[in-house]
């Protein structure tokens, strides 16, 4: 049975309460950008997931992140990003990661 | 309908534009480039001598002329020379737009000769930045990368073309419209009333101006806000010349290296209106002690400087200009004397000293000599180090875009391309070049580039065969252990100079070193003016790294002038 979103752990043990919806552009090097931004800023990202959407011009990417003091700094790097076209934050978590639960039992 | 090459297509987009000038150096993943550039009847090539030189002479150009500028380099070393110029850009927010050359798309990720990934390489140091799959994509791509190097915040912008690209043949019905910087949103009517009640209110207000004023063309904006609303005013180093040195209003710069009366006075201040800033570590010290009792109004076009370091209680987000020529009409014009009184107090009690400024060969003298040779029209440049702080504090500044420095990156090597840039946009206009030995000799490779292309750019060098700064540190917080921080080999500068074919003077061992300077000056063209300083000589004031501002250091000229 999927595990609630507000019960997804993340890496440290502590809870992962935020879940980030992004609109980008589709195409090679979108998610570095993006990935690239979470890790200089030492912002861990505890889940992906990122499919197309559409005619394949675009894609949405599911962020799972730690909700520290620095969320609201990162998301508006985020939001600067030229392939991101929206981001929309999902407090205390969201559904999506839930579902993809059973594919990483350990 | 049109049917030509790709990089044909790609210059005359850079025609289109109205690029007319553009340094680099060719090489093997370049050359259809070049090839093509070499037709064109309207952009000039200059030829660099180091990529990262390319991409000083660019932001040069693009820092005096607030319109972004290109520059070219080809794959592999070419292109990863070019970073440090790109993240240069990206802290100062300089519009600049690297055209590099990349290995065929077929070679991509087989190691080929000169292939690096500089896409993946640029991704931090550049606002935005785009690899070209197609030879349609070109049609796009350019116009795009220049609207997006100049709207908003400005940055640069790097384009990375497959040679294979740059040969394909492309047919199109018509050109794209050229790139233009976005119109910045309005500003919230509410918001300005906001803010005006806010200055209204206050008793002890501070005007704090950094880049984003020059960026945002609003030098003339600010003043007549500060002159309105009588209001004492501080300036980033990247926002010095939005209003003159000398004005009543002004107490220069603030931060590490600023006279004490302006970090004293922003300490006393009710009400921070930071215009263009980001509350940089250089300016504010510690920043938990940065204006203590001050509520702030922060006006900026980048949201997320927002709230990034220092909340504001009021956030006016878009153009500076747009904000202040908005809050103009709503600001009450009773400035407050008690107020102006006690910063002008100050102003008297705690002045930047500037030492032996009277003598032409001390550090302060050729400053002031400069500046006077040169006149009130000059650009001045400067590299990183002891020379730059001295001339942000004693340059009288008085126009916007005529100062160029490395504020953020704080590169060394900046000052000599980025003069020759300058001096290639406004050669109407003297250039002076500040710099130290150890700066100088990080792009010294560029005199020849300056020889060539008889830039009017006058290098003044202030030589104490050290990096100064460094030894100032180490002296002040490391105990005095002087560690790697002086040269032992003493360069001969004045010749090299004149190997590269320029003219050089030695105010060491002139008889009347004004006068030598004066006939450098008058002489069109480059030249480099040399002059030895005294290491042990450091610049005062200055806010210990991690200390609050009020904590800064004024050793010995202020020992003096106190005794």
């Amino acid at each position: 049975m999927p595990m609630p979103a507000h019960e997804t752990m993340s890496s440290d043990g502590g809870k992962c309460c935020a879940v980030l919806e992004l609109a980008v552009r589709n195409h090679p090097g979108v998610m570095t950008h993006i990935c690239g931004l979470f890790a200089r800023r030492a912002y861990n990202v505890e889940g992906i997931a990122c499919m197309p959407t559409g005619d394949g011009s675009s894609s949405r990417a599911w962020l799972m992140v730690n909700e520290d003091e620095r969320l609201d700094q990162v998301v508006k790097q985020v939001e600067k990003l030229h392939d991101v076209i929206e981001v929309r934050r999902h407090e205390g978590g969201h559904p999506v990661f839930g579902g993809l639960e059973p594919y990483f039992r350990s | 309908m049109f049917r030509m090459t790709g990089a044909e297509v790609l210059i005359r987009l850079l025609e289109r534009q109205g690029i007319q000038t553009i340094p680099g150096i060719p090489g093997g993943a370049n050359l259809p480039l070049y090839d093509a550039l070499s037709r064109s009847p309207v952009i000039r090539h200059v030829l660099a001598r180091h990529e990262q030189g390319a991409g000083f002479m660019a932001q040069g150009m693009a820092r005096v002329t607030g319109k972004p500028q290109v520059f070219f380099a080809t794959s592999g070393p070419g292109a990863t020379n070019t970073l440090t110029a790109l993240a240069d850009a990206k802290l100062d927010s300089v519009p600049v737009i690297c055209i590099t050359g990349q290995v065929p798309r077929s070679m991509i990720g087989t190691d080929a000769f000169q292939e690096v990934d500089i896409y993946g390489m640029s991704i931090p140091a550049t606002k935005h930045n785009f690899l070209v799959r197609s030879v349609e994509e070109l049609l796009t791509v350019i116009p795009e990368a220049f609207r997006i190097a100049a709207s908003g915040r400005p940055g640069p912008v790097l384009v990375d073309v497959p040679k294979d690209v740059q040969c394909a043949e492309v047919a199109f019905a018509s050109w794209p419209e050229p790139g233009l910087p976005a119109t910045p949103r309005d500003m919230p009517a509410g918001d300005l009333i906001r803010a005006a009640e806010m200055i209204n209110s206050s008793k002890r207000p501070m005007l704090y101006l950094g880049g984003g004023v020059i960026q945002a063309g609003a030098a003339g904006a600010a003043r007549a806000f500060a002159e309105k609303g009588g209001i004492p005013t501080v300036m980033t180093l990247m926002g010095l010349g939005a209003i003159p040195s000398d004005h009543p209003l002004s107490l220069g710069m603030l931060g590490m290296h600023a006279a004490p009366c302006a970090n004293l006075a922003l300490e006393e201040c009710d009400l921070l209106i930071a215009a263009g800033v980001r509350f940089d570590d250089r300016a504010t010290g510690k920043v938990e002690q940065f204006c203590p009792g001050a509520k702030v109004v922060h006006m900026d076009i980048d949201p997320a400087e927002l709230g990034k370091i220092r909340p504001a209680q009021q956030a006016l987000v878009g153009d500076v200009g747009q904000a202040l020529q908005g809050l103009l009409p709503l600001v009450e014009d009773r400035p407050n004397q008690e107020w102006l009184d006690r910063v002008q107090a100050l102003k008297q009690e705690q002045p930047m000293r500037l030492g032996d400024a009277k003598e032409v060969r001390s550090a302060y003298g050729l400053i002031f000599e400069a500046a006077r040779l040169a006149g009130p029209e000059a650009v001045v440049a400067t590299d990183v180090g002891q020379h730059q702080m001295r001339t942000a504090q004693a340059y009288p500044f008085r126009t916007p875009r005529r100062w160029l420095t490395s504020g953020g990156l704080g590169t060394m090597g900046f000052g000599l391309p980025a003069a020759i840039g300058a001096s290639m946009a406004r050669p109407d206009l003297p250039v002076i070049c500040f710099s130290g030995d150890g700066s100088l000799l990080m792009n010294i490779q560029e005199m020849a580039t300056a020889v060539e292309q008889h830039a009017n750019v006058k290098i003044v060098l202030m030589n104490n065969n050290a990096l100064g700064l460094v030894r100032q540190q180490q002296e002040l917080f490391y105990e005095g252990n002087l560690f790697a921080s002086s040269y032992g080999c003493c360069v001969d500068f004045v010749r090299i100079a004149e190997g590269f074919g320029m003219r050089a003077v030695n105010l060491d061992t002139s008889a009347d070193p004004a006068a030598e300077m004066a006939r450098a000056f008058d002489h069109p063209g480059p030249c480099l003016i040399h002059a030895t300083v005294d290491a042990a000589q450091n610049v005062y004031p200055i806010v210990p790294p991690g200390a609050a501002n009020k904590e800064m250091l004024k050793g010995e000229e202020y020992a003096d002038a106190c005794a």
